[in-house]
């Protein structure tokens, strides 16, 4: 009987050491498969040149339309969700700290709002533009994916600004002018790493989110000028050029892949070192 | 600030209106009961039965849930009860990198790995020929995108589990082994069914990487080694011809508001569980 | 092992990472008395308590050196089985935790796990040791309801009784009325009088009156290391050592 359970135990334990060592595998293969088919396209030109004759059908040029066009998107939609992101993050944790129970609504829509899927927003994003006649765009882009990461930067910096000691910051705006400046400071040092962390992360999901750019964005091979234009995105890139039976175009998507799962890696790095510098500087009260 | 308090607050309320404005024109030409339940799908002759995809999408996640849960259930076990720190302080990183590949590269990856694999080997050692383009392939890329999601939750979950009861349960003689089995899971059992219904809604909405490796064929399917059509699919594969077909973008839209609602209700439902799971154990 | 020892350690030092938790420990715990471990807070007497039935066994990191000898054998290095030796004690902790089933359950699953699931025997054992703990009266009629609808006494005692169950040797007490209110403390602490005629009673408290109460014997403890260890009389009216003074003056708790 009690063999029974020994090996029930041992049987079980195995079975858990594979489970645990298939996540670190597949994480390695995931990255390790982008890199080998991508790498051997990455070059000067891939990364310093539009596509020419055509991002589907050209065999030459790189995909530099998609690099700047997503830089563009997801600096430009981080900015605007952090505008409207921290004002509200600050508003819960400042001003309306006392109410709980609406504290705790709020952060329940949140939660609800951060698990639709992006598509929704794309096609929310999409009606709007009808309504209002914007065209496919790069501000049509940029206001569908703000929404879309707006529940994601607030809920994060919402997390941070919970647990660090908001009572500096009231303080420091109703005391005289160097007490509150030291006041403010000290929040600010204390707050900031964990913002940094939350704005990095929003960012990440703003630059690889595909469904949310595909009705609102277009595409095209040209690096926008304006606002009004359609714009490249490195997802785009990848979806459209992947099923290319050209050679050329297949490898410009293989390149963006590497592009964006290294730029990817880089902010999953950044954020967790700033999030140790957050942990490091966290005075508890 | 308040606006912006404002327009969170009712971003979900806004969603949905102006999704269920679009669909508007297609419910009034016909009913939601026969759109959800016919799988005459011609757009070109004005029918949009949306059943093929509704099982699609239902297929590829309930399988995908199938793969992830058992993965998500022992790892989560293992480094909350078993391993030591050094295991936990590795895998920590390793989930979030994870979690924030971007659904393109999952799609990627799927095409380069996962579905030449169905075909070459899978497949025929089940006898089947298939160009690998199918629901498995969908399961299986879906359940590697939310295996980091689940695990946080359920790992959450675990740490709840004082220590103490465990102590109560060893110091009656049974194992560790018995005390997860009896003792740990049960009490945990709430919040591991929360963690599936997440990891279900956010299977149910993945767009992108999906798409990419599950065949997009309109049938209904009846096989995993079939191609399947989720409707989230279906939503970003026909957007381009949307507006050329009248009623086509009423009904993408419908099917937008659908996928809304599915995934809605699965989180209210999870999230309200678990914060009645936070209020009895505080 | 001297006769009337029922546990003896030697040499036991504990370390939880780099922290030296218990350091170079000596103790001597005679059989069927109630001996206390005394100290303030942090100072390592749950931790020791906790290593007697290897408890300290599933945290992460932990290094134990020395040698704890229960009846002659010596569990740190033993090639029993681990489990069998913790039923040989049972535990009860500071507040009560009752595992997720119904009351029956609770007492009934300690007697499961080895083995014994003759319906009538269950039966018995269930309805004598809920006896045994001054519950059985109140829950008779209510056997198959969750444990966690009990009020707190109510589950300290069932937490009691299930302990029992299972037939221990020895009973490790962790603070086990500092959740309790001052009714249902005292019917513990008199039950613990009671019950040291049959088994050793180790029980680990900051309370200094508590101690005062109910023990025969006495370990003084102080940051990781015994201060002190003697018989109740001694200790509280002899104590030798300077730490054990000021502390029963109340410098420090």
């Amino acid at each position: 009987m009690r063999k029974l359970k020994f090996i029930e135990e041992k049987f079980f334990r195995i079975l858990m050491f594979i489970s645990t060592n298939l996540i670190v595998i597949l994480l390695l293969l995931i990255i390790f498969s982008i890199l080998y088919k991508g790498l051997p396209s990455l070059s000067w030109a891939m990364i310093s040149q539009t596509p020419k004759g055509g991002f589907y059908f050209g065999k030459e040029g790189g995909i530099l339309n998609a690099i700047i066009g997503s830089l563009y998107l997801s600096i430009g939609a981080t900015l605007l969700a952090v505008a409207i992101g921290l004002p509200v993050a600050l508003l819960m944790n400042v001003i309306l700290v006392k109410h709980k129970k609406l504290i705790n609504a709020i952060r329940f829509i949140l939660d609800l709002l951060w698990g639709i899927p992006s598509i929704v927003y794309g096609a929310f994003g999409f009606t709007i533009m009808i309504y209002f006649g914007i065209k496919t765009s790069l501000l049509a882009g940029i206001i569908t994916v703000t929404l879309f990461i707006i529940p994601i930067m607030v809920r994060a910096m919402d997390e941070v600004l919970k647990t660090v000691n908001t009572g500096l910051l009231e303080t420091s705006l109703s005391l005289g002018s160097t007490h509150s400046e030291t006041a403010f400071k000290v929040f600010l040092r204390q707050a900031s790493p964990g913002l940094v962390t939350a704005i990095l992360l929003s960012f990440g999901r703003a630059i690889g989110d595909a469904a949310s750019v595909l009705f609102t964005t277009g595409y095209t091979d040209h690096i926008p000028t304006s606002l009004g234009q359609p714009t490249a995105t490195l997802p785009l890139s990848i979806f459209f050029q992947l099923s290319s039976p050209i050679e050329e175009v297949k490898n410009r998507a293989y390149a963006s892949a590497v592009i964006l799962t290294v730029i990817i890696l880089i902010i999953s790095v950044l954020a967790r070192l700033y999030s140790k510098r957050y942990q490091k500087h966290k005075i508890n009260f | 600030m308040m606006i912006g308090l404002i327009l969170v607050i009712f971003l979900p309320f806004f969603l949905g209106v102006g999704l269920y404005i679009k669909s508007t024109l297609l419910l009034e030409d016909q009913s939601l009961i026969d759109l959800l339940f016919s799988s005459d799908w011609r757009p070109l002759a004005g029918k949009f039965g949306f059943l093929a995809f509704s099982v699609s999408s239902i297929w590829v996640t309930v399988l995908s849930l199938l793969i992830a849960g058992p993965i998500c259930l022992l790892t989560a076990i293992h480094l909350t009860q078993y391993a030591k720190s050094w295991v936990l302080r590795i895998m920590h990183p390793v989930i979030d990198i994870l979690a924030g590949i971007p659904s393109v590269i999952f799609g990627v990856w799927g095409i380069l790995v996962i579905v030449p694999f169905i075909s070459k080997y899978l497949a025929p050692f089940f006898g089947v020929n298939t160009s690998g383009y199918t629901i498995l392939a969908g399961a299986i890329v879906l359940a590697v995108m939310i295996i980091p999601f689940v695990l946080n939750i359920l790992i959450d979950v675990f740490k709840t589990i004082p220590d103490e009861l465990k102590e109560a349960s060893l110091s009656l003689g049974a194992s560790q082994w018995q005390t997860i089995k009896l003792v740990l899971l049960r009490k945990a059992f709430p919040g591991i069914v929360s963690a599936l219904g997440l990891g279900i809604s956010r299977a149910f909405g993945e767009t992108i990487a999906v798409l990419m490796v599950v065949g997009n064929v309109a049938k209904i399917p009846t096989g995993i080694f079939q191609p399947g059509y989720p409707l989230p699919a279906l939503i970003a594969n026909n957007y381009g011809e949307m507006l050329s077909i009248p009623l086509y973008d009423s009904a993408l839209m419908l099917a937008a508001l659908i996928l809304f609602f599915v995934v809605l209700i699965f989180n209210f439902i999870s999230r309200m569980a678990i914060v009645r799971l936070e209020k009895q154990t505080s | 092992m001297d006769k009337g020892v029922k546990i003896l350690i030697k040499d036991l030092d504990l370390y939880i990472g780099k922290q030296h938790i218990l350091k170079n420990i000596n103790v001597a715990i005679p059989e069927k008395k109630i001996t206390v471990i005394l100290g303030p807070s942090g100072c390592g007497k749950t931790t020791l308590m906790k290593s007697m039935n290897r408890l300290t066994d599933i945290y992460p990191d932990v290094k134990v050196t020395g040698q704890i000898f229960i009846n002659d054998d010596d569990i740190l290095h033993t090639q029993m089985d681990i489990t069998k030796l913790r039923q040989k004690m049972g535990l009860l902790s500071q507040r009560p935790y009752p595992l997720p089933m119904n009351i029956y359950n609770n007492i009934a699953y300690g007697l499961r796990i080895s083995g014994r699931r003759k319906k009538q025997f269950l039966d018995k054992r269930v309805e004598h040791y809920l006896k045994v703990a001054n519950l059985w009266d109140e829950v008779k009629d209510r056997l198959r309801d969750p444990a966690s609808k009990l009020s707190i006494g109510q589950q300290q005692r069932l937490c009691l009784a299930r302990g029992l169950a299972v037939d221990p040797e020895i009973i490790l007490a962790d603070e086990p009325t500092s959740a309790l209110d001052p009714i249902s403390s005292q019917a513990i602490e008199e039950k613990f009088i009671e019950l040291k005629k049959n088994y050793t009673i180790i029980l680990v408290t900051h309370i200094l009156r508590q101690a005062r109460r109910i023990a025969d014997n006495v370990i003084f403890m102080y940051m990781g290391e015994v201060i002190e260890q003697g018989t109740a009389d001694q200790i509280f009216n002899h104590p030798k050592e300077e730490k054990t003074k000021s502390y029963l003056k109340g410098l420090f708790y």
